[in-house]
């Protein structure tokens, strides 16, 4: 049997689509935001010598590391509500994202930091730099490179999987797709259509990161 | 009949919560061992093929990394409904499952293929090897191992991931769990109970992992 397609009605609802994919979008830009922010404090936590600092954020990045991230929305979106907090669809999903994000990128910033070779500190020091000029023109920048490409991966990560937003009905383009579908039941154009819509979007973040880290770091990667 | 229609979590409830949890092991298992095996030819495909051959193959493997796998199973299963093929969720979403893991592993097989030094290869086939001698003695061997760690880490993803093919009814944990909350109204501890489970099989293997690659980094 053949199926036949029909694509106007999905060009109609375009708008609709596009601006799903800006909640996409949206959703994935504030997560890492968010997620960077507490990465840097839970990494900082983390190469504490005291345990009450070490340990919560070890527990954080391996909980975050070994469940899946729809485990984590439906603790957002449901299990939070035992504690009578009720959160809206989008910052379930924003709030699961974060909690990944920080928890992956907590190791990819540890990494980065630790990559970097203590004499570059006795180095530094006996040229009579100050402690703001030695992370700001030697370990800051080594430690960006090094962060640089795990960081666009985390990025990429995040838009994809803000797509389990559609079993939490929320508006973000999967979301967005699943309900004008079911208005209309091309299913397959629909969702052809988000399909290609997330590759361009990754590609287009892919993309720009090359660019920047081009001009950035002239090719020193 | 009972007085309410949610009723509290009971023993008989273990049963099902084990469909759940044996069927997230199946479906992961099998797309892995499926994955692993195709991505192992793929991968080796790859680091063979002439560079027109590895653009064009590299650019469809793309397209199932740059498309979210929940996508990709409502696609997948739509399509062979509509074109009068209904399957099983299981066999649908073990296909789609292991096509996205054979995405990963064949980057990672190919890696692996490619960091067995030239200079090796053309010394055991200078020794009187044959071309699959040298697969199965040298490249394989040496390739494999160098890229355990990596192999580990997409097959611990896909645990995770399998969690995703709920959405075209496999009965998985995650599915299941769902169900017995909207019956029984107690989603913090359905959850925190199927939380542990992925952790407890997560973690110890991650663990693994980590120890592998250092041990493997001197």
């Amino acid at each position: 049997m053949e199926y036949e397609f029909h694509w106007n009605i999905v060009f109609q609802k375009l708008p609709q689509l596009l601006n799903g994919a800006f909640v996409t979008l949206h959703v994935s830009v504030l997560s890492m935001l968010i997620g960077i922010a507490i990465a840097v404090l839970l990494a900082i936590a983390k190469m504490s010598d005291a345990r009450i600092f070490s340990l919560p954020a070890t527990v954080w990045v391996e909980i975050a590391r070994n469940t899946p991230a729809l485990f984590q929305i439906y603790m957002a979106y449901f299990g939070l509500g035992a504690f009578g907090i009720h959160l809206s669809p989008y910052a379930a999903v924003l709030s699961a994202l974060v909690f990944v994000n920080a928890g992956y990128l907590t190791e990819t910033f540890r990494g980065g930091f630790q990559s970097i070779p203590k004499t570059q500190y006795s180095a530094s020091k006996s040229l009579g730099m100050s402690s703001t000029q030695l992370y700001r023109y030697i370990i800051l920048p080594q430690m960006f490179r090094r962060i640089y490409h795990p960081m666009t991966n985390q990025f990429v990560w995040s838009i994809l999987m803000s797509s389990l937003g559609i079993l939490v009905g929320m508006n973000e383009l999967s979301g967005e797709t699943q309900r004008l579908q079911s208005l209309s039941f091309r299913t397959l154009e629909f969702f052809i259509v988000a399909a290609v819509m997330y590759f361009l979007i990754t590609k287009f973040v892919l993309f720009s990161a090359a660019l920047i880290s081009q001009k950035v770091f002239k090719g020193e990667l | 009949m009972g007085t309410s229609f949610f009723t509290p979590l009971s023993w008989s409830d273990s049963g099902f919560i084990l469909t759940g949890v044996l069927n997230t092991v199946t479906i992961s298992l099998v797309a892995i061992l499926v994955g692993t095996l195709l991505g192992l030819a793929v991968g080796f495909f790859r680091a063979e093929a002439n560079k027109f051959t590895n653009t064009l193959l590299g650019a469809v493997l793309d397209i199932l990394r740059s498309v979210p796998l929940i996508i990709q199973l409502i696609l997948f299963s739509t399509y062979i409904g509509a074109v009068g093929h209904p399957l099983d969720p299981f066999v649908t979403g073990s296909i789609v499952l292991s096509l996205y893991t054979m995405a990963f592993m064949s980057e990672v097989f190919r890696g692996g293929f490619e960091s067995v030094h030239q200079s090796m290869v053309t010394a055991a086939r200078s020794l009187g090897m044959s071309y699959w001698q040298t697969v199965a003695h040298i490249r394989l061997p040496i390739g494999l191992r160098a890229v355990f760690p990596s192999w580990l880490g997409v097959a611990l993803s896909v645990i995770k991931d399998s969690a995703l093919v709920s959405v075209i009814g496999y009965m998985e944990l995650l599915r299941t769990s769902e169900q017995l909350i909207s019956r029984t109204q107690q989603p913090l501890e359905i959850l925190i109970g199927v939380g542990l489970f992925y952790f407890i099989v997560s973690y110890p293997l991650s663990l693994y992992g980590k120890y592998v690659e250092r041990k493997m980094a001197i």
